[in-house]
């Protein structure tokens, strides 16, 4: 057992989080809020290779695994970036997993990000992560895996966490793989979970990194608020409940890069629910300590507020996540 | 991060485990259940002559060296199967104490019986005046010629009644601030006025008080230096440090909860297991018992590499308090069967979860109560100026 980062990880965690430390300050963030996405920031992030990283090197990606994607998507996470890495990281290992080369080939290369939706779809695709931007998107239809392949309508559906979502037509789009590839898919979205709970892990350290330093330079009644019990034990909290989560996400990554399939899926379950309910927690206590100020818009704790919220929201009611979760653990439910 | 078991604490884990399946029978639980003394001498001798309460004391000691990650395997199994282990909790940690800080008589004339799984000790820290305050302690010890007068109270002093001496923390000095003025002894539990009042709590389980009454012993008793008390405070701690207690009561609570749902569903006709409430609750407590699991692991892994900060506070906290929520959310589960005790033959799991619900509230007090985690990780992980 090593729960620490090895060095090569931590080398790629260290790299990961000064790239978005320098690129994505919150002025980039808010800039990006109506659409959503970053252009200029997606073409600085492929030039580093970060998008490919967690694809073979024979299919010209560098070579990680799902580990190294969950140190990517929570640098992501931390800083908010407006990019639609989880979702473009999944589709291209699953364009990869379901040997549809062309396809990956040119999710690769191209300037825009791919995506899929997370829910099945017959015309429309409704509210697609990243549907707004993603060059293509891949699609379960009926018994089948289509990539749609239709032109981004480079709107987001106007929504609260700063976005991109919106509404994918199936036409056109050509068939990627019969019903022998729904598992490939399922898995994909396994991987979004997982990806998505390192990301709001990455939400919840950074928001609980302002609400600490808030707290120690506000003063009333003469001390620095940081010194009340009532605030410190609403905070003390929380660093154990993130700790817990950084070793369940990539307890699920490991054992996904090491194909134990049930293993990853229950912690990739089990560690989207954990930290969909910590990012929420983190950022209503941080918001909420930071008093009126907490609301105003001109403060960064709202950013994490709405996103905490909105990212996780595009998979669905997560009490149907836990649904699913006891699916895996306990056998489908017999009909009473 | 590699989350391999190393292959030689997976095998002393089956040990523990194979060892603990043995002694483990309803009559033993029975016993433990109508006398609420989470003591049981057969189970404990078994232990003994393992070697295990020797574990954590280095070869050179006389121990077996094993790291916190085998600690921590010895004490979830512990938990995971709800194993009467107070008597070997005591004995460890005072066995550590002695071990290090030990005089060549104490080891001889204590530390060798507990080793030998003969006796055990009672722990003697908390008074009516000082709980989370440990270093309050106003219990004195005054000399008298070559040995001291004990005269005091303690609480919660569990497992008196079968122990051979209390560990005692006593004030020697008034004249210094608190920490300073403390200093151990060892009571033997049959030395003239010592008294033990028996105290039933919440859960059945029993404890005591413990009263010492111008209790004259001799200065071999003391262990450590005289105003030294503190010191010896913080080697019993860095044998708990990674073995953070009540991590894994969670898993023990779920297992017990899932086998019982699960043998009434393969005995036919209709399951909890297939209401959806019920499902969701018990995954929500999955969740937590995972966590409570890997935060346990991370304190032992940090103990293990020299390296622990507030990682047994986080796992204290999260585990206790996550016990707390399972404990009431599986309890709603079973609805009116919920009511029955183990008294009962019709008690779900032996009557286990509706135990739970009554163990709860001394999980998240023992050791440390939640309010004291949160003032550490406050202070030490958040850096927040100290608050009271």
């Amino acid at each position: 057992v090593n729960l620490d980062l090895s060095d090569e990880q931590a080398a790629v965690d260290a790299l990961f989080r000064s790239f978005f430390h320098r690129e994505c300050p919150p002025a980039t963030v808010r800039a990006a809020e109506g659409l959503g996405f970053d252009p200029g920031l997606w073409a600085r992030l492929r030039d580093t290779g970060a998008p490919a990283i967690a694809i073979p090197e024979t299919s010209g990606g560098g070579g990680g695994g799902l580990f190294d994607a969950t140190l990517l998507t929570e640098a992501a996470g931390a800083h908010l970036a407006p990019v639609p890495i989880v979702e473009h990281v999944v589709a291209a290992r699953l364009l990869c997993a379901v040997g549809a080369t062309a396809a990956l080939a040119q999710a690769l290369d191209a300037g825009r990000p791919v995506s899929l939706a997370l829910r099945p779809a017959e015309d429309t695709a409704v509210l697609v992560p990243a549907g707004a931007v993603a060059a293509s998107v891949i699609v379960r239809s009926a018994d089948h895996l289509v990539l749609c392949h239709g032109e981004p309508p480079m709107v987001a559906a106007p929504n609260g966490a700063g976005l991109p979502v919106a509404d994918r037509c199936l036409d056109p789009s050509t068939v990627l793989g019969d019903a022998s590839t729904l598992p490939a898919y399922e898995h994909a979205v396994a991987e979004w979970r997982l990806l998505m709970a390192a990301a709001l892990i990455g939400v919840a350290e950074a928001a609980l990194a302002i609400g600490v330093d808030y707290v120690r330079e506000r003063h009333q009644f003469g001390v620095p608020i940081g010194s009340f019990q009532a605030i410190q034990h609403g905070l003390a909290e929380l660093p154990g409940q993130i700790s817990g989560a950084r070793l369940l996400a990539p307890r699920g990554a490991w054992r996904g890069d090491q194909g134990d399939e049930p293993g990853f899926c229950r912690d990739a379950s089990m560690a989207f629910v954990f930290a969909t309910e910590l990012a929420r927690t983190v950022t209503s206590r941080v918001v909420h300590y930071q008093g009126g100020y907490g609301v105003m818009q001109e403060y960064d704790a709202q950013l994490y507020y709405r996103r905490a919220r909105g990212w996780p929201a595009q998979l669905g009611d997560p009490d149907g996540e836990v649904d699913q979760l006891a699916d895996l653990l306990y056998g489908p439910a017999r009909p009473r | 991060m590699d989350f391999t078991v190393d292959p030689a604490t997976r095998a002393f884990e089956h040990s523990v485990a194979e060892l603990l399946a043995g002694y483990l029978t309803p009559g033993l639980r029975r016993r433990v259940h109508d006398t609420g003394t989470h003591h049981d001498w057969p189970l404990h001798r078994a232990i003994a002559a393992q070697g295990w309460l020797a574990a954590a004391l280095p070869v050179d000691l006389g121990g077996q060296g094993r790291g916190p990650d085998q600690l921590a395997a010895l004490f979830r199994q512990l938990e995971l199967h709800a194993a009467p282990y107070d008597g070997v909790a005591n004995a460890m940690m005072l066995g550590f104490i002695l071990g290090h800080l030990g005089t060549a008589w104490q080891r001889q004339a204590v530390l060798g019986p507990i080793l030998a799984g003969d006796a055990i000790p009672c722990l003697g820290y908390s008074e009516p005046g000082a709980g989370s305050d440990v270093a309050a302690a106003a219990t004195s010890a005054v000399r008298d010629g070559e040995g001291w007068v004990i005269s005091g109270q303690k609480m919660f002093t569990s497992l008196a009644e079968e122990a051979s001496w209390a560990f005692v923390l006593t004030r020697t000095n008034t004249e210094v601030p608190k920490h300073r003025g403390l200093t151990f002894f060892l009571v033997p539990m049959d030395a003239e006025g010592v008294s033990v009042t028996p105290v039933r709590t919440l859960s059945g389980k029993r404890t005591n008080i413990t009263f010492y009454d111008g209790v004259r012993v001799d200065d071999r008793w003391r262990v450590g230096e005289v105003d030294g008390g503190w010191q010896v405070m913080l080697v019993a701690l860095s044998f708990e440090r990674g073995v953070a207690g009540g991590v894994s009561d969670i898993a023990g609570l779920y297992n017990d909860t899932v086998g019982y749902l699960m043998d009434a569903a393969n005995a036919g006709g209709p399951s909890l297991l297939d209401v959806p409430s019920v499902r969701a609750r018990l995954a929500r407590v999955a969740i937590d018992k995972e966590v409570a699991d890997l935060l346990g692991a991370r304190a032992a892994w940090a103990a293990a590499a020299g390296m622990p900060r507030q990682e047994g506070a986080e796992a204290k906290l999260f585990g206790t308090e996550a016990y707390g929520r399972a404990a009431s959310q599986l309890l709603d589960v079973l609805g009116p069967l919920g009511l029955l005790t183990a008294d009962s033959a019709a008690a779900p799991a032996g009557g286990a979860i509706e135990h739970a619900s009554r163990y709860a509230p001394i999980l998240t007090v023992a050791g440390g109560t939640s309010e004291i985690q949160k003032n550490l990780i406050a202070e030490r992980t958040l850096g927040l100026p100290r608050g009271r």
